[in-house]
């Protein structure tokens, strides 16, 4: 079974926003709450500076802590894809998710449930890309399965390089930023 | 749509007065229990369309579920989205959920400005409009009525409009846009750049951008070709006060003085030209006075340049060379936006020619030669003729515009001069943050008779307005066909998908009423506009069941380039690309670009500059929901050293005054390292005050209310605005 995964060009991202957007009208991502979100880390002093332009959301991580802290089993590893999911129905609404993510990815949506990314599975399912990848204007987003070595993401990260986000947390993310 | 923002639909009737009294020939209870009654369709429609929350046109395909307007993706068979709309078109669907929509005709009961208003029946708002036009017909003529227009959907206006007997219409994205880039490659090369640009990006290996901030600037075929150029290893070079997205993807950055860059752009020449580094030749082939020209720009040294821009001279000369090593391939990008110091058509002209030097205007990497769709034209009866000339440009003050000036029209508008003018109709231009100089524009509105808007949201210009008319938005509407010249030529349909929620009505159906009160019903053969669109594609040998279907048709493959064949013209008087420049110089200016150099702030003041943000469309946008959770309010930018200075910390809410005294609204500062010293940055379309506008009333400041003073350009009647300056109030 695959384990997905994404991988993001910086050196393409122009920051946007499409993939926020798009997130946000594909899942009905209610007013004033965003799955994704664009961080842009500027470095050094006028005119060096270094700029990356970052696209985040929950990495899918291999190792969860949000899944272990779960009191009731809603916050659970899909067997597809390995992809990190909410069962609605059986959220409390206790946040101990949104505390224990090193992301940030996580929020309480007015509906009471913990409300995170889901890698679109509903397009995965379906061999669609998730919207984000889908949308954007500039390409600069890859999805596929990481266990694969053949796959566009497995290479890339093979033959660019990249970096992930916070690493030191130690919960093996599975969003590479090329860069 | 959900049913979270239907309930908020039927929710806010807020700001009208005295709403149910107005009895509506159109009863809204019919109109309710047709929609209680209709029947949806379950599961998935897609419906393609193109988009309008920006003039770009792309094609899109709009997703229902239910029934109900889900999602809206780009159209893959479009050669502008090629399947991926930018965010704004993504966020269209915001635009038909906006709970601050306009809902029905709104005619006024205060003063103007007073935002008071009673709904009112079309018939009634029409009447209205077609009494007071046949009144200003008959004691000024129709030369009276002005119209300000802006997209694709004032076609049908414009056509109402002529046939009354107008002849003043212009839009700001003349003579407050594009219009000295335009004026300027056509001096160069008897051609401008159009719109969409005739640029091709995706295949520069060396890619110039002055200003142009593509990518926070969304043009959607532009940043989509900009980041395959940069994927391909493409050398860009950008030239910015401020440190941009593009900046960031460029392996040359130039933090130039803001108002240098004609200095620069000499320096440049000058470089290319000395070590002999130009396209010899097309230049022999092509150019005209190219001697003169090199005499021209022998002064103009690396050395020179630096005391003018602050750009390092080894710099200045590296960068040169790097764009001749990549000739023809070189583009340096026209821009878009740039009306910025009053010499714009110079500067725009000093573009176009070093593009001319590097032979890149008709080369791959360069400019394209681009071509459209061919569909005949409706036949319409003729229109009068105008008996009096038009107001915008008296006596030919500005020799080279080519297009109508804005402001002219304002002009004329407050001093009654060549002849008074009694009306305006705006359509979808929010003239008070698009024109410079608000107290003038509404110094002009209070001599007028009837002052008309037609919109989808209540901006600041409808809130002076007599009558409002409330437009369908894209997603409800049928528009003109859309057959832009660009690479590829094509059709596109724009067509309703979804209901307008209430007594909006698409602008062809306006027009056509409207045409009707004014007894003109005859320029409107058609009953229904698919009549129109159908007599139209059938002449063009094309079907409109195939376009609705569809969305875009392609035409045949067109060359693009003097390498595939073509054997370009020069509509100049020369016939050439004109290095010097008679006809410039017969009527007084430089025949080849000359460096003015720019006014210094004042002490403690910063030149104010403006731009763009990727989520945001001029003033148009802000109260989209969806596109306000990317981006609610903007800030101003305010570099590191400057805001340690002031003691002024990131996110704090401050005021701007300009050297006029004008006060913004609080703004939120962005201390940041990317913008120079010299001058503050913010995204323009922010800080409305048109209190309709709920959601984005009083968020952010507005650069247009700072821009008080402007310089026009003597050559072709375009409004640089920046030229202001500002300071900071730290009491909010």
């Amino acid at each position: 079974m695959a384990r997905f995964g994404m991988v993001i060009d910086t050196k393409k991202c122009v920051g946007c926003m499409d993939c926020v957007v798009a997130c946000k009208t594909e899942n009905n991502v209610p007013e004033g709450y965003n799955r994704d979100w664009i961080v842009t880390v500027a470095n050094g002093k006028f005119p060096d500076i270094h700029l990356e332009i970052q696209s985040q959301r929950c990495n899918h991580c291999d190792s969860t802590p949000c899944v272990s802290c779960c009191p009731t089993g809603a916050s659970h590893v899909e067997e597809f894809g390995k992809i990190v999911l909410v069962t609605h129905n059986m959220c409390i609404g206790c946040k101990a998710c949104v505390a224990a993510c090193p992301y940030d990815a996580r929020f309480v949506n007015p509906e009471g449930y913990a409300d995170k990314c889901t890698f679109c599975i509903h397009r995965v399912e379906k061999s669609e890309l998730p919207a984000c990848v889908s949308v954007c204007p500039t390409h600069c987003m890859y999805f596929g399965d990481l266990d694969d070595p053949n796959s566009e993401v497995s290479k890339l990260i093979a033959s660019r390089k990249n970096h992930t986000l916070i690493p030191e947390a130690g919960t093996s993310p599975r969003i590479y930023y090329l860069t | 749509m959900n049913s979270i923002s239907r309930r908020k639909f039927l929710k806010i009737t807020g700001f009208s007065v005295g709403a149910v009294a107005a009895a509506s020939t159109l009863s809204p209870i019919v109109k309710g229990s047709e929609k209680i009654n209709k029947e949806k369709v379950k599961g998935i429609q897609k419906i393609p369309t193109y988009c309008d929350i920006c003039f770009w046109k792309c094609g899109a395909i709009a997703y229902l579920k239910d029934g109900n307007l889900w999602k809206i993706e780009g159209n893959p068979n479009d050669p502008l989205s090629k399947g991926r709309l930018c965010p704004r078109g993504t966020g269209g669907i915001g635009a038909y959920s906006d709970p601050d929509r306009l809902r029905s005709p709104l005619i006024r009961t205060k003063e103007r400005g007073e935002e008071k208003w009673k709904e009112v029946t079309w018939d009634e708002a029409l009447d209205y409009i077609a009494s007071k036009m046949k009144k200003i017909k008959s004691e000024y003529g129709p030369e009276s009525v002005a119209f300000f227009s802006h997209g694709i959907g004032g076609n049908f206006l414009k056509h109402t409009l002529k046939a009354y007997g107008v002849n003043n219409i212009s839009a700001p994205s003349y003579a407050q846009c594009r219009g000295p880039r335009d004026v300027g490659f056509e001096l160069t090369f008897g051609d401008g750049i159009g719109s969409p640009e005739r640029t091709d990006i995706e295949n520069a290996k060396c890619l110039v951008l002055i200003g142009s901030h593509l990518g926070e600037n969304m043009h959607n075929s532009q940043a989509q070709e900009f980041a395959i150029a940069v994927e391909k290893d493409s050398t860009v070079i950008v030239v910015d006060p401020r440190f941009s997205v593009a900046a960031s993807k460029a392996k040359y950055y130039l933090p130039i003085k803001p108002g240098t860059d004609i200095a620069l752009l000499l320096a440049w020449m000058n470089v290319i030209v000395n070590e002999k580094l130009y396209d010899v030749e097309y230049v022999e082939k092509y150019g005209f006075g190219f001697e003169q020209f090199a005499a021209e720009i022998a002064p103009y040294t690396p050395e020179w340049a630096y005391t003018e821009t602050g750009i390092d001279i080894e710099l200045i000369r590296t960068t040169a060379r790097v764009m001749a090593m990549n000739k023809p391939a070189t583009l340096i990008h026209p821009g878009r936006h740039v009306t910025w110091y009053g010499d714009d058509a110079q500067r725009s002209r000093a573009i176009a020619l070093l593009n001319a030097l590097l032979g890149s205007w008709g080369r791959k990497g360069g400019f394209f030669f681009p071509s459209s769709y061919s569909i005949p034209p409706y036949p319409y009866p003729d229109y009068p003729k105008p008996g009096k000339d038009k107001v915008d440009n008296p006596d030919n003050k500005y020799p080279f515009a080519i297009e109508e000036i804005t402001t002219g029209i304002r002009e004329a508008t407050i001093t009654g001069k060549p002849y008074p003018i009694k009306g305006w109709f705006i359509y979808a231009t929010n003239l008070i943050h698009a024109l410079p100089n608000e107290e003038e524009t509404i110094k002009a509105i209070q001599n007028l008779d009837l002052m008309v808007v037609v919109d989808v949201i209540p901006s600041e210009i409808a809130g002076w307005a007599d009558v409002v008319l409330p437009e369908s938005v894209y997603l409800e509407r049928y528009d003109d066909l859309h057959a832009s010249s660009f690479k590829e030529t094509f059709v596109g349909i724009r067509q309703p998908v979804v209901e307008s929620p209430a007594d909006q009505k698409p602008n062809w159906w306006i027009a056509k009423k409207l045409a009707d009160k004014l007894g003109l019903g005859n320029y409107f053969p058609w009953q229904h506009i698919e009549e129109y669109l159908d007599y139209r594609l059938t002449a063009a040998g094309l079907s409109l069941d195939q376009l609705k279907k569809e969305g875009i048709i392609h035409g045949q493959k067109q060359p693009l380039f003097i390498e595939d064949g073509i054997i370009p013209e020069f509509a100049t008087p020369s016939g050439k690309i004109e290095f010097y420049s008679l006809q410039l110089a017969q009527a007084g200016f430089d025949p080849v670009p000359k460096f003015t150099r720019p006014e210094e702030p004042p002490s403690g003041y910063f030149r104010l500059l403006f731009g763009r943000s990727p989520v945001h469309s001029f003033s148009r946008t802000q109260s989209n929901r969806i596109l306000m959770d990317m981006m609610e309010e903007n800030e101003v930018w305010v570099n590191n050293d400057i805001a340690n200075k002031y003691d002024l910390t990131n996110g704090q809410y401050i005021k701007l005054k300009n050297q006029d005294g004008i006060i913004s609204n609080k703004v939120k500062v962005k201390v940041t390292e990317r913008i120079r010293t010299d001058c503050v940055y913010m995204v323009h379309g922010f800080g409305h005050n048109s209190k309709m506008l709920k959601g984005a009333y009083g968020k952010g400041a507005s650069d247009a209310q700072l821009i008080t003073r402007y310089k026009i350009d003597p050559i072709m009647g375009g409004t640089g605005m920046n030229v202001n300056f500002v300071t900071f109030e730290m009491e909010v």
